[in-house]
């Protein structure tokens, strides 16, 4: 075995991948071989650093150079001065908008310092597909503990000491999860680990799974052993298929490690794991809908109680967690609950993952300690906003949550904070939007994706939701009332308080929650016709500018209804009444001459 | 849509696919994942004859392909473009994209060009927020792309 001196980790996350990552790797491979520089460096393949905004990245350990937007043809450059002459290269490394100075290392970039990462910490450190890295890293010594050391009951208590909650969403504590289950007697019972992150613009369970998805198999054979089951299942989906891999590798190499299987580390407990794939469901991430996924039929949510912990898959008792929950147990069981409890809030414990995204400087996948502010993980983490732009919104737990405004940017995020200001912590999507955008059309945006993602079982959801839509589009086009207004807001609350499952229940929030903080918005568009933020196609007004008009008649040959009239060589004009503002003018102006309010 | 007939070998090779799962009903979503990679897309008769093997009525087999997004009845077209319509790809502008595939190609979403070579789809979320907006044609990866590259992008594909 080589002792390397030097490592260079390349980012193998999806993002990254497909900026050509691969191909670095393979290039660094070949570099480091034609400069007999073998067995001095190691490229490593790894998850994803979480700065995808400037991706793909490359890291050198031990320095922690950070470089960014790398390509294959830096890699002969990187090789030759900073492996071989131990100088940096300046140009790629990482430019602080602020001070416009390059930071040489990433601890002290501004991305970074704030963020604390536990589920993540092993993501763009080791190689996903190596066991061996994730055993030097701690790794299955939570497991070993557990096996060894502790009742199953205690290690409940652990993570019920440590206040983890569930981070699918919902918030439910794990460890009285844990504990539930454990108490049903039966012949057989399941461990499930939710993978099915259904949520538009979120992508961190992918993230840990492509990038450590040993600690995940680690904590569900802790869960296995604490509720007394010997089988676990990945509900993951079909599209992600490097996640996919990468489980796959994992689960073999853990079983020819002994840690899966017959009679782990000799405890007698014996344990393993299987994959089941989703095809394309947002509600199988509701765990009833998930477990009749998972027995191969259509992916309906049925009503609880009776709950999985008493009747799960196959009838049997079945636990269900969201893989960062999952993620966080092995620390927790060797750090302590007292250490994980000391991070957070009073009633929110740990770190939690966000997906940051939209239109916000870096884009990436971020974990904070929960009571942050808003501000800190959208001014500081974040970079700010995109092209200096004004930030308006920003919209937490997808198509369930709801809109945070300048208001709640001083807000500690925690699960009850973000509830009380009507939207929720969901899975971990943070989707940051400016002035451009406009809110009826985002929470039109959401209920499309409600209305098309509805299973069809219940009625308030089914037919509610599509209402909500037309409704949406009404006021979209131009052709709503401030009536509508309160029908949105009452029929809002009818699908909120009958729907039958999670979903349901939560899906009109976006619509809610906008029309509570943009209500002025709202507004605008059914009394004076006019989409403020200019994104409604059907409320632009359309002029010409006359000094630029040439009267080249290009126009009016575009315009289908007519509506623009002019002498050849004269400016032209549009008639507003009769415009229906499909844009063919704009499109068709050579000279720039159509103004779009 | 009558028109696809299986004929002996395919029989068998979804006979293959199910005994491969011991013909368990519980792992037909995992069956049908196979045997859409084996034929491309589900018809009519390929359902007929999972449900077959599996010795579970068509119309259950039919609600899961209908239930769920990733299982399609129709072919697709030569070269599969998607477009990722997720959040963050949204609120940087993926409908534009959406509207100029449109145009150009002559079909709605969902369709496949006449000749067979594109068809369009919408998709929630690969996961490459920082690319965003997203298009993708097979399985490569188009990222931070501008409605005025999608004649190039389109032409590169004979």
């Amino acid at each position: 075995m080589s002792n390397y001196k030097m490592h260079i980790l390349v980012c193998g996350g999806t993002g990254c991948r497909a900026s050509q990552s691969h191909e670095i790797v393979e290039v660094f491979k070949a570099e480091l071989k034609a400069h007999n520089l073998e067995n001095d460096a190691q490229v490593v393949t790894t998850g994803c650093f979480g700065f995808c905004e400037k991706g793909p990245i490359v890291k050198i350990i031990p320095d922690n150079t950070f470089y960014t937007q790398v390509t294959p043809s830096d890699c002969t450059e990187i090789v030759l001065e900073h492996i071989l002459k131990g100088r940096k290269v300046n140009r790629l490394l990482y430019e602080d908008p602020k001070t416009q100075s390059h930071v040489e290392d990433s601890k002290h970039m501004d991305f970074y310092k704030k963020q604390l990462r536990i589920a993540l910490r092993n993501c763009g450190f080791i190689d996903p597909e190596n066991i061996h890295e994730y055993i030097a890293r701690d790794g299955y010594a939570a497991l070993g503990k557990v096996l060894s050391e502790m009742t199953a009951s205690s290690a409940i208590d652990e993570i019920k000491k440590s206040g983890l909650r569930g981070r699918g969403g919902g918030g439910f504590p794990t460890g009285l999860k844990w504990e539930i289950a454990s108490k049903f007697k039966s012949d057989q019972k399941y461990v499930v680990c939710n993978a099915d992150e259904g949520d538009p613009g979120a992508f961190m369970d992918r993230s840990i799974l492509e990038g450590d998805p040993h600690s995940v198999i680690e904590a569900m054979a802790i869960c296995g052993y604490c509720i007394g089951a010997t089988k676990g299942l990945v509900y993951i989906r079909a599209e992600y298929p490097l996640a996919i891999t990468r489980l796959k590798i994992a689960i073999e190499q853990a079983r020819n490690f002994g840690l899966l299987g017959n009679d782990i580390m000799g405890s007698g407990f014996s344990f393993d794991i299987e994959l089941r794939y989703g095809a394309g469901a947002f509600v199988c991430g509701e765990e009833t809908a998930l477990i009749h996924s998972m027995e191969g039929k259509r992916g309906e949510p049925t009503v609880k109680p009776p709950y999985p912990a008493e009747k799960g898959y196959l009838g049997k008792p079945t636990n269900v967690n969201n893989v960062e929950t999952f993620a966080s147990i092995p620390v927790i069981i060797l750090k302590g609950s007292e250490w994980f409890a000391s991070i957070g809030t009073e009633r929110s414990k740990g770190t939690k993952v966000f997906a940051l995204a939209g239109k916000i400087n870096n884009v990436g996948l971020i974990e904070v300690p929960m009571g942050i502010t808003l501000r800190e993980i959208i001014y500081e983490i974040g970079g700010g906003i995109k092209d200096g732009k004004k930030f308006k919104a920003v919209q937490t737990g997808g198509p369930s949550g709801g809109c945070l405004t300048e208001k709640h940017l001083d807000t500690p995020i925690d699960y009850d904070n973000l509830t009380a200001a009507g939207s929720m912590m969901g899975s971990g999507g943070m989707i940051v939007m400016d002035e451009d955008d406009c809110m009826v059309s985002v929470a039109k945006f959401y209920l499309d994706f409600s209305v098309e993602e509805s299973c069809g079982k219940c009625s308030p959801c089914r037919i509610g939701n599509k209402r909500l839509h037309e409704m949406l589009e009404k006021i979209t086009s131009g052709k709503g009332t401030v009536e509508d207004l309160d029908y949105l807001q009452n029929l809002s609350k009818v699908i909120k308080d009958t729907a039958l499952c999670g979903l349901g229940q939560t899906s009109p929030n976006p619509v809610l929650s906008t029309l509570e903080h943009f209500y002025e918005e709202y507004l605008i568009h059914v009394k004076e016709r006019r989409c403020p933020a200019g994104r409604c196609k059907e409320l632009r007004l359309y002029s010409i500018n006359p000094d630029l008009c040439t009267g080249c008649t290009a126009c009016t040959k575009a315009c289908p209804v007519g509506a623009i009239e002019g002498e050849k060589r004269q400016p032209h004009i549009i008639h507003e009444e009769k415009c229906i503002r499909c844009g063919a003018c704009y499109a068709k102006c050579k000279f720039t001459a159509i103004n779009v309010q | 849509m009558n028109t696809f007939k299986l004929q002996d070998c395919q029989k068998t090779t979804i006979k293959n696919i199910c005994a491969s799962f011991k013909n368990d009903p519980g792992e037909l979503i995992n069956i049908l994942h196979k045997t859409q990679g084996e034929f491309g897309y589900l018809p009519e008769d390929v359902q007929r004859e999972v449900a077959l093997n599996l010795n579970i009525p068509v119309a259950q087999v039919y609600g899961v392909v209908t239930f769920y997004s990733f299982f399609t009845m129709k072919p697709k077209g030569k070269h599969a473009i998607s477009v990722c319509l997720g959040t963050a790809c949204y609120v940087r502008g993926a409908d534009k994209l959406v509207d100029e595939l449109k145009e150009q190609l002559k079909i709605k979403v969902g369709e496949v060009t006449p000749d067979g070579k594109f068809s369009l789809d919408c998709l929630r979320c690969v996961g490459a927020c920082g690319l965003a907006p997203v298009l993708l044609i097979g399985d490569k990866v188009y990222g931070r792309v501008d409605p005025e590259q999608i004649t190039e992008i389109l032409e590169s594909y004979e």
